[in-house]
């Protein structure tokens, strides 16, 4: 929630004037706010991207001044959470413009926001953007009739190319300037509606001045068509005789129509936009059906869609981890490397650059090998994985077939109390083979509107097996299946999304009850993404990752390693694994042997699992330590050499079995997400109450799928 | 005999709204919103290949909604709009 400013406040502390662009999802806000500000900013073809205010300075103008793009939106009723962040700010904040951007091929629903944001009593301008593809369904809009229409002015924009852009600019300029006045007509809904407004307004002024200010007929409209947070507003302010004569009135409303004052309202808006729309709109429909339909008849078809989703999944699969790290594709001196190769390469020389401080400070050397060799050299050396596979998302999602998905798969995940746009997230997290981000995916549940949906899904996307979770199974399978690699990767994918919907089927009939709430979503039309926009989206989800490395991470490997070195034990020629086992975590990790034994799991496991809590890719350095496979000076080992001779470690160590290398990968794909995740989980759900019961239930079904799985591996003989 | 819905067309169909009934005040409001009130047209697209959701196209877009949404939204059929 954003905190209220006044007017008054807001020109005091920024100078600069602030222009706030609101439209409809899908209507290509972010695309303009992009060309305006020249961020670096995703632009998505599914609706809902925008999901946090982002700022950015006009570049073009002569004098500067703040653009905020608002979350997409269809109305301002404050049903959805992008609604109120829409709605608090533009009530809060009162920004000196609204761009109000509208899809001109699809004019009728967006002027229905139009409409309410005029209700504001602010300054609209409006971008009739995409002008370009509503040419191409055979429209014609006479921009120049929407203007006196509404009484606002109306720019032809065509954002994702720039058309459009200086002047838009301009106009703003100009109306912060004040050599434009822009003159709104005041919305009038019709008899009655009108005359209850006016009578009400009246009533309503000491209640329209207090903080934040607002309107006193957009008071009496939303309380007409019963906003509750308006008439919590109303109610708190506590005169009884307003609250009554709000009252009367709205009852007089409906039983004169014979209908909810929300109802009324919307017929009355949607009326105004239409009309609005009817007089300015020429079109030659052709009798041809759209593109778009003829791909959704093969894509949404009843066998090809399904088999077609089949195959983009495994394609993705494929060539994801092709891509980044089985083919050495990359030219570099000497030879061919894969993406990942040459991030480990270079991690190599780090380690090599601080090898000659070991002899004099090896109290430094292994802080500095633990954090930056092995926590952030870690952490980077999945990016290529990320990039390739949000890529290959973010292109899926920007020509539409996300939507599709989320409609193909809807009635499926229905059943275990999911819905079809928790897909994204899931996808997010790692649902198509491997190598995701729970962080993200929590950020991505954003786009549900529906919380409880939301809450559900943001509490099981973190089962699917994230990119960090991938270095540990790489690991262990090599040690215990090495050749059964592809079936164990599919068997953990299998498990990760089996794990993930029961928990989502039991969470709906146990803490998360209720019914379930309505899905209604947009089916955006095709369109070829730009690369600069497949990029730019991609790039802002994989830097997300990469700073991610370079600040928490780096912050928890250097505790942790401070947990692992100290205390010291006295006697100097104690090898590796008794210095680890006399320090802190060392202790810790053998006290909770007692309980961890019936998983299997001995006291170095646990160390390395605790270091897991606060992520994932602390764990394979953690045990690689714990087994006293580190830091030998002459061998000069990077990642993958330190993984791969700790897997030969752990094949040859006689407590090490498969079946105990089974339940551990278990166990990590679905313990405790880790602290970026949580943090984000608060964040987004607006306290502590999931992150930590998200913390305590993954941790309870992983201990319990382990343990089961162990004992009953143990009682057959395995 | 209870009133057609939108749940009973099938696809291809167009109908005009009569009224959106039932339901929570959230999804009547989200409706609303989304343009589905009374005297808008609507044409059925398609069905999900599990049968459900389904496609509709109102105000010249596409809008997924479930069956059980459908339900609650009241309607009369009527002849595909001539083209003007």
């Amino acid at each position: 929630m954003l905190p209220p400013r006044s007017t008054d406040a807001l020109t005091k502390t920024s100078p600069n004037r602030v222009v706030a662009i609101a439209g409809n999802p899908n209507a290509g806000k972010t695309s303009l706010f992009n060309a305006l500000t020249g961020a670096a900013r995703h632009v998505g073809n599914y609706p809902g991207v925008t999901v946090e205010l982002k700022e950015g300075r006009a570049r073009e103008a002569r004098t500067p001044f703040t653009v905020v793009d608002l979350p997409g939106c269809y109305g301002l009723t404050a049903y959805s959470q992008e609604e109120r962040v829409a709605r608090d700010f533009l009530l809060c904040h009162r920004p000196d413009v609204i761009i109000d951007v509208v899809d001109a091929s699809n004019l009728e629903r967006n002027l229905y926001l139009t409409v309410q944001l005029l209700e504001l009593k602010l300054p609209v301008i409006i971008a009739l953007n995409m002008v370009d593809a509503a040419e191409k369904r055979g429209m014609g809009i006479d921009h120049e009739s929407l203007t006196r229409l509404l009484g606002v002015p109306v720019v032809p924009t065509v954002a994702t190319r720039g058309t459009g852009i200086p002047e838009l600019t301009a106009t703003c300029e100009a109306v912060l300037d004040g050599s434009i006045r822009i003159n709104p007509i005041a919305v009038r809904y019709g008899h009655p509606v009108d005359e209850l407004v006016v009578e009400l307004a009246g009533a309503l002024q000491p209640l329209s001045r207090m903080d934040p200010p607002m309107p006193a007929e957009w008071i009496a409209v939303k309380l007409l068509e019963n906003d509750p947070a308006v008439w919590k507003r109303l109610k708190d302010f506590g005169d009884a005789a307003l609250i009554h004569q709000a009252e009367t009135a709205q009852r007089t409303l409906e039983n004169h129509c014979n209908r909810d004052g929300a109802s009324i309202l919307a017929e009355r808006r949607h009326g105004i936009a239409t009309g609005a729309a009817r007089q300015c709109v020429t079109r030659q429909r052709s009798e041809q059906r759209e593109l778009t339909d003829r791909i959704d008849d093969v894509v949404c078809h009843r066998v090809f869609g399904p088999a077609l989703l089949v195959g983009v999944v495994a394609a993705l699969f494929f060539w994801v981890f092709k891509l980044s790290d089985e083919w050495a594709w990359i030219p570099w001196p000497g030879e061919w490397k894969s993406p990942t190769g040459i991030i480990e390469t270079c991690f190599t020389g780090v380690e090599w650059l601080i090898r000659p401080i070991e002899g004099p400070f090896p109290m430094l050397h292994s802080l500095l090998h633990a954090a930056l060799v092995r926590g952030v050299g870690g952490v980077l050396s999945f990016v290529p994985l990320i990039f390739f596979m949000f890529l290959f998302i973010a292109f899926l999602e920007d020509t539409g077939y996300i939507a599709r998905v989320a409609f193909i798969l809807d009635r499926l995940l229905r059943v275990f109390g999911l819905q079809g746009k928790s897909m994204l997230a899931m996808l997010i997290a790692g649902g198509i083979g491997a190598g995701g981000c729970a962080v993200l995916a929590v950020m991505a549940t954003r786009t549900l509107r529906e919380e409880k949906d939301r809450i559900v899904t943001m509490l099981v996307a973190p089962f699917m097996n994230c990119g960090a979770k991938l270095p540990v199974y790489a690991m262990l399978i090599a040690a215990f299946f090495p050749y059964r690699r592809t079936e164990m990767m599919l068997l953990l994918w299998g498990l990760s999304w089996v794990f993930a919907l029961c928990a989502a089927w039991l969470l709906r009939r146990t803490v998360v009850r209720g019914e379930q709430t309505p899905f209604v979503m947009e089916l955006p039309p095709y369109h070829l993404p730009t690369a600069r926009g497949v990029l730019m989206h991609t790039w802002e989800r994989t830097w997300a990752y990469i700073r991610k490395a370079g600040t928490i991470i780096l912050a928890v490997n250097i505790v942790l390693w401070a947990f692992m070195y100290f205390p010291r034990p006295s006697d100097a020629n104690a090898t590796p694994e008794e210095q680890l086992r006399y320090s802190m975590a060392g202790r810790v990790g053998t006290l909770l042997e007692s309980v961890s034994d019936l998983a299997g799991f001995d006291w170095r496991t646990n160390v390395a699992l605790i270091g897991g809590f606060a992520a994932k890719e602390v764990i394979i350095g953690a045990m690689a330590t714990a087994y006293a496979m580190v830091d030998t000076p002459e061998a000069g080992k990077d990642e993958t050499e330190v993984a791969i001779s700790l897997s030969g470690r752990l094949a040859a160590d006689p407590a090490w079995n498969p079946l105990r290398a089974f339940a551990l990968m278990l166990f990590i794909m679905l313990y405790a997400p880790c602290m970026s995740t949580i943090a984000v989980m608060r964040r987004e759900s607006g306290g502590w109450r999931w992150p930590l019961f998200s913390l305590g239930f993954s941790t309870a079904m992983a201990f319990l799928v382990a343990v089961g799985t162990y004992q009953a591996g143990l009682a057959l003989g395995l | 005999m209870s009133a057609l819905t939108l749940y009973d067309l099938d696809r291809g169909e167009w109908a005009r709204v009569r009224a959106v009934r039932g339901g929570g005040h959230g999804i009547r409001r989200r409706l609303l919103d989304m343009g589905i009130t009374t005297g808008t047209e609507i044409r059925v697209e398609r069905h999900a290949p599990l049968g459900d959701p389904m496609e509709i196209v109102v105000k010249d877009y596409r809008l997924a909604l479930r069956l059980e949404e459908a339900r609650h939204i009241e309607v009369e059929r009527i002849a595909p709009p001539t083209v003007n």
